[in-house]
């Protein structure tokens, strides 16, 4: 029934579909790593989205679009970085805020600026990002079974999927073997530690907050830019929050987080793909398909995954104690 | 790491730490007034003082923690601003915090390197560290194994993490606040023994205590503050603890507990092979047993972690275990639908539990609220179905907060707006008030200053003569020895003995404590 085209595509779109989660979980990684929960992760995610796309379309480069779209999401983990660190506000409040913010107003500049319904133009050409052909990806083709899987599966993807994937390893590497990976794991467990050991704990929280902000704004532009020719209202979906499910799920592990996202991608390539699934006589309706992904989202936050042991000091503002 | 060291003890050096002036205010509370000291190079300097006298301000300034309002600090003769704790670590100053500053899923190496890494990459420092600490390990019989995570360390040893990391950013001043508050006796030794040898080293030592014993044991030279000043600095040998206590206090105190003979009744608590497993899966009580008699405190002693918790919870009703439990000769519910604090309550056990902070007090509650708790469905706090009767409950309050002496004397105020001892007598009246059968009481002086230990232990005294049965746990042995008519030592869920206070001596529980059997040499 499922011949192995088939089983490539669905895996082809399991990586463009996780790439996105992927991103975000990430950068959701680095904050909470840090000890700052993030639920603003979607917000800057659309906000991101929103802004490449625009500039994108306006200057008909999509390096200028990323560069905006990580501008704004950056601007916005600033927001939440003076709120949660500075300010010493609840994190989760600061983090709904950013998300009300981007999802207003994204909408309403979007209206402004190009009267599409709060939409921006489709891109086209260098506006957007096209597909990296890999070495030798034409040559292997015809090898059985390696050849396909080379070519349909391993090339052929943006470059921001190839950018995400990297850094897996990448932050495994910052985080388990540089100073700065040290004292960022430090400052989410037990910030007290930090601050007496002369390091400053404000600094290093705001250099987490504004990585999280980077990847954030990768992850948007590459919605709007690459798996999407535009931005449309409200083009996140979730994945915001699915990234951080996903997070809990790979306990704040940056291998783990790669497994996790494939899945959630995965699920959403099924989705895509099988828009009603004929089981003996009962059919399964697309809604349930397409729900399916945040359906396990719900399960995974409601603790079926087993124990999972998030950074000792998260969430909360560090205060010296008297 | 660790720096050479070339300063002896002659008393014409420059100190090595002196303050002038020092004042820190914290809005209205004058934490510190006008203190100058001066530390000499190679010795140990006690600093004494009950709860919130400012020791700990005090050595929070010089670490660079808080900023001082006015005063001026020198190190090794030097003016030397600390505005963080980085100038602090510079000016070679290292701190064990009571509360340890350690990051407890790392490993020993990783908290020692963590601020004074040699560059970006961890590997080179990692393996610096290791050579260092082995060094450090030997000279100073500070053994740790590095590649252990500190969750998995004893106490003990989570200190001695923290003293190679001020040794390892070349420290030559150490600051200890409270070192020994959560050591076992042989544990506290050990740590002396440490200090000795630092010491010896030329390092120098500001031991920050309320143990007077400690004080006598090891200082050169003790300073004594109360109510932010400075009251006095003598050489140790030249002073009493009965000298000390008067100049933390200010007056006379009794150190041992004036107390009759007790005149023991029938059983009131006959516990038989109580057993609790915990939610980790880890038998945390193996087969207690034991009895309270009418009109005698049983003094459970132990190094904390042992199932003395858990035995007071399961005597509580918080916690549910397998075996008897008979009050006044009637079986308790141990595992059932109604097996809670409350019917524990209405069978006449009364609880100040060991945290008072999490389990004995709403922090932000005001003192009225937290007097009935527990007892809130009394019918007399009750003005009618709905609603309570809130104004019987205040001077109701009142009443108890005049006899328990509690300051101030405000209902109103929260919880958390009262001194640790203070907020103990607040439980205290709570529970005593009660007029219970038995009474259990966890750490009832734990972070208590010194005049309200007294008045809390006379009240706990006077509850036995009244007839009423005594479960005491505690982890100052000092206590358990002049309160107990019977002491009970326990280890890793086992009661491993029972002695009378006459008849044995702290050397020899130590041992019991530590899990060592038989009769001590």
């Amino acid at each position: 029934m499922m011949d192995f085209a088939t089983i490539l595509q669905v895996f082809d779109s399991t990586v463009r579909l996780a790439t996105p989660l992927l991103l975000a979980c990430l950068a959701g990684l680095y904050s909470e790593r840090a000890g700052i929960y993030d639920i603003g992760l979607e917000g800057k995610m659309l906000a991101a989205a929103f802004f490449s796309g625009a500039i994108a379309a306006v200057t008909g480069s999509v390096w200028l679009g990323l560069l905006a779209g990580i501008a704004a999401s950056t601007a916005l983990s600033g927001i939440h970085g003076l709120a949660a660190i500075t300010f010493r506000g609840n994190q989760l409040i600061s983090g709904v805020a950013v998300n009300f913010l981007a999802a207003g107003l994204t909408v309403v500049i979007a209206q402004d600026w190009f009267k599409q319904g709060g939409r921006t133009p489709s891109l086209i050409g260098g506006a957007r990002f096209t597909p990296v052909k890999l070495p030798l990806a034409d040559t292997l083709r015809e090898v059985p079974i390696l050849g396909p899987i080379y070519y349909e599966l391993i090339s052929g993807h943006t470059i921001l999927v190839y950018l995400a994937f990297a850094m897996v390893p990448l932050t495994w590497w910052l985080l388990f073997r540089t100073r700065f990976g040290l004292r960022l794991r430090a400052v989410g467990e037990n910030p007290a530690a930090v601050d007496t050991a002369g390091v400053s704990v404000v600094g290093n929280r705001y250099a987490a907050v504004a990585i999280c902000g980077l990847l954030c704004g990768i992850a948007g532009a590459y919605l709007a830019t690459a798996l999407q020719a535009g931005f449309v209202k409200d083009m996140t979906a979730g994945r915001g929050y699915i990234a951080l499910a996903a997070l809990i799920f790979a306990k704040w592990r940056p291998w783990y987080a790669l497994s996790s996202t494939l899945l959630f991608g995965f699920l959403q390539a099924i989705a895509l793909r099988y828009q009603n699934i004929d089981l003996g006589g009962v059919v399964v309706p697309v809604q349930f398909m397409d729900a399916l992904p945040y359906i396990l989202t719900v399960v995974i936050l409601a603790g079926f995954v087993g124990k999972a042991i998030p950074p000792r000091a998260g969430g909360e503002p560090y205060v010296k104690e008297r | 790491m660790a720096g050479t060291q070339t300063a002896g003890r002659s008393d014409g050096a420059a100190p090595a730490i002196e303050l002038k002036g020092i004042s820190k205010a914290f809005g209205p509370v004058q934490a510190n007034k006008d203190i100058s000291i001066r530390v000499m190079p190679g010795t140990i300097h006690g600093i004494i003082g009950e709860n919130g006298a400012g020791k700990s301000t005090l050595m929070s300034i010089l670490y660079g923690f808080y900023r001082a309002d006015a005063g001026e600090i020198f190190i090794n003769g030097t003016p030397t601003p600390i505005p963080d704790s980085q100038a602090a670590i510079s000016a070679g100053i290292g701190m064990v915090f009571q509360h340890f500053k350690l990051v407890q899923n790392f490993t020993v190496l990783e908290n020692v390197i963590l601020g004074a890494e040699d560059g970006a990459l961890l590997k080179p420092s990692l393996s610096k560290a290791r050579g260092t600490l082995k060094r450090l390990a030997e000279e100073y019989e500070l053994h740790v194994d590095p590649d252990t995570l500190i969750e998995d360390l004893s106490v003990g040893h989570q200190q001695r993490v923290e003293i190679l990391k001020a040794l390892y950013r070349a420290a030559d001043i150490l600051i200890l606040d409270e070192p020994t508050g959560v050591l076992t006796p042989a544990e506290a030794d050990h740590l002396f023994r440490i200090l000795e040898n630092l010491r010896r080293e030329g390092k120098t030592i500001l031991l920050i205590t309320h143990k007077l014993r400690e004080i006598m044991h090891i200082t050169d030279t003790v300073s004594v503050m109360r109510r932010g000043e400075m009251t006095a600095t003598v050489k140790t040998a030249e002073t009493s603890p009965e000298n000390l206590a008067e100049l933390m206090v200010g007056r006379k105190v009794l150190l041992r507990v004036d107390k009759k003979p007790a005149a023991p009744g029938p059983n009131i608590l006959e516990v038989e092979n109580l057993r609790v497993v915990d939610d980790d899966g880890v038998e945390r009580l193996k087969g207690v047993s034991l009895n309270v008699r009418a009109g005698e405190i049983l003094g459970i002693a132990g190094v904390s972690g042992n199932g003395q918790s858990q035995l007071l919870e399961v005597l509580g009703g918080i916690t549910r275990a397998t075996g008897s439990i008979r009050v006044n000769g009637q079986e308790i519910d141990l595992s059932g639908r109604h097996s809670d604090g409350q019917s524990r309550r209405a069978r006449g056990i009364a609880h100040v539990p060991e945290d008072r902070q999490h389990e004995g007090l709403i922090m932000d509650f005001m003192a009225w609220e937290n007097m009935i708790f527990g007892y809130h469905n009394d019918p007399a706090w009750q003005k009618n179905a709905l609603l309570m009767d809130n104004p019987a409950i205040r001077a109701d309050t009142e009443a108890k907060m005049a006899r328990f002496d509690v300051r101030p004397p405000n209902p109103a105020l929260a919880a958390k707006n009262f001194s640790g001892g203070n907020q103990q007598k607040i439980v205290l009246a709570r529970e005593i008030e009660r007029n219970p059968d038995l009474l259990l009481v966890g750490q009832p002086t734990r972070g208590v200053d010194i005049g309200a230990i007294e008045f809390i232990h006379q009240r706990i005294i006077e509850l036995r003569d009244a007839g009423k049965a005594i479960l005491l746990v505690s982890v100052e042995l000092e206590e358990i020895l002049s309160m107990s008519d019977r002491i009970a030592v326990m280890f890793d869920g086992r009661i491993m003995g029972e002695r009378l206070p006459g008849e044995t001596d702290e050397k020899e529980l130590g041992l019991l404590m530590a899990g060592m059997n038989g009769k001590a040499a």
